[in-house]
């Protein structure tokens, strides 16, 4: 049940981070005023503390989305099943986490 | 609707401690959830020493126990004693359960805690009305419907197709599935609730049926079907071991299957 609770905060999670994708692609549109405003915001602590939670809601949404696409073909029931496939998206997701990060962190740094 | 407080008059207040059995060398604690309709109180948790030396090793053992020989007045229900009536289904140590078939000793630490089936309006102590829970069953027309002529036995079962039937036949309709379901908690006045939702997988895949279709179509609703969310509450508290999110996928794939 808590795993199932987590798809849904997520997924309540990536409308407001929706809503930032938003407004960064409106400020690249508008001009280099409006987009230093945005990357003064990402740039900063906080932006990047939720920029980095945007990207494990995203991961893990997407994850735990394939794990009921699976349910929903009927399989991955079993009591063993069920419980691996959970614990593959939470761990997949923080994983998949880490590593945009990471190659973020190497790409920008080039 | 959903709703994450108990309203007031069920909020738990107090309860009362019972003496320790005298001249009992083990005894093992229990806190039991008591509600009376008659005196006008709040719910409260009772708390009781059973000798454990002098009792039966299941949750059920010890609640008779109680009965027996502290309070008479708890009441709750039960039947078989073995995991086949379905009559003791309870909450213990917060997990949906037969009382019957769960050992006190599988409690691993402190008190048991016994509390009703969740989410489910109280008779009294330990029983649930499950009212709802049985009209919904009898909302899904669990019998054999056919239209060919009667034969002159019996319908017959090929043994492949009678074995499409197990891990459905041998649901005992104790509700520890529906009532463990956050959907069914919310929505249990439109959603069916795992239970009968398996019942309805198990005449919808019984070969001898021709209703099929009847069927299918009284269970494409957005409700009555679709308020399942795959939250898999109603398989790991099936003390029988079935699986009720499985036959609702299967539901769900029929209707899928019979439109393409």
């Amino acid at each position: 049940m808590a795993l199932s609770i987590v798809h849904r905060a997520t997924g309540i999670a990536l409308y407001f981070g929706t809503l930032l994708l938003a407004w960064w692609l409106i400020a690249v549109a508008s001009g280099p005023g409006a987009y230093a405003n945005v990357q003064a915001f990402t740039g900063s602590i906080i932006g990047k503390l939720i920029v980095f939670g945007y990207t494990w809601a995203l991961m893990h949404h997407l994850l735990s989305g394939l794990r009921h696409l699976v349910w929903d073909l009927g399989y991955g029931f079993k009591a063993s099943e069920r419980e691996a496939l959970t614990w593959a998206a939470l761990i997949g997701g923080i994983s998949l986490t880490v590593l945009v990060w990471i190659v973020y962190a190497f790409g920008a740094g080039k | 609707m959903v709703e994450f407080a108990l309203p007031k008059n069920s909020k738990i207040t107090g309860g009362k401690t019972w003496p320790k059995p005298a001249g009992a060398t083990e005894t093992r604690e229990f806190k039991v959830y008591r509600w009376n309709p008659d005196d006008g109180k709040n719910p409260g948790i009772d708390t009781y020493h059973i000798d454990i030396n002098d009792c039966g090793p299941m949750v059920l053992d010890g609640l008779i126990w109680i009965k027996n020989h502290i309070d008479p007045t708890l009441t709750f229900r039960r039947s078989c004693r073995e995991g086949v009536c379905g009559s003791c289904a309870m909450n213990i140590d917060g997990q949906n359960t037969l009382a019957c078939t769960k050992s006190m000793h599988d409690v691993k630490e402190g008190a048991v805690k016994v509390n009703p089936l969740p989410h489910q309006p109280v008779v009294k102590d330990l029983v649930p009305d499950l009212t709802n829970f049985y009209a919904q069953y009898a909302s899904i027309e669990p019998w054999l419907k056919t239209t060919s002529p009667t034969p002159q036995k019996e319908w017959r079962q090929s043994h492949e197709d009678r074995e499409k039937l197990d891990g459905l036949y041998e649901c005992i309709l104790c509700a520890c599935c529906s009532t463990s379901c956050p959907s069914y908690w919310w929505n249990s006045d439109r959603f069916l609730g795992p239970a009968a939702l398996l019942q309805a997988t198990r005449w919808v895949k019984d070969s001898r049926d021709e209703a099929t279709g009847e069927r299918l179509d009284n269970l494409e609703d957005p409700f009555r079907l679709y308020r399942c969310h795959t939250i898999m509450n109603c398989a790991k508290a099936c003390p029988k071991g079935l699986n009720p999110s499985e036959a609702i996928a299967e539901l769900k794939l029929k209707l899928v299957e019979r439109q393409i």
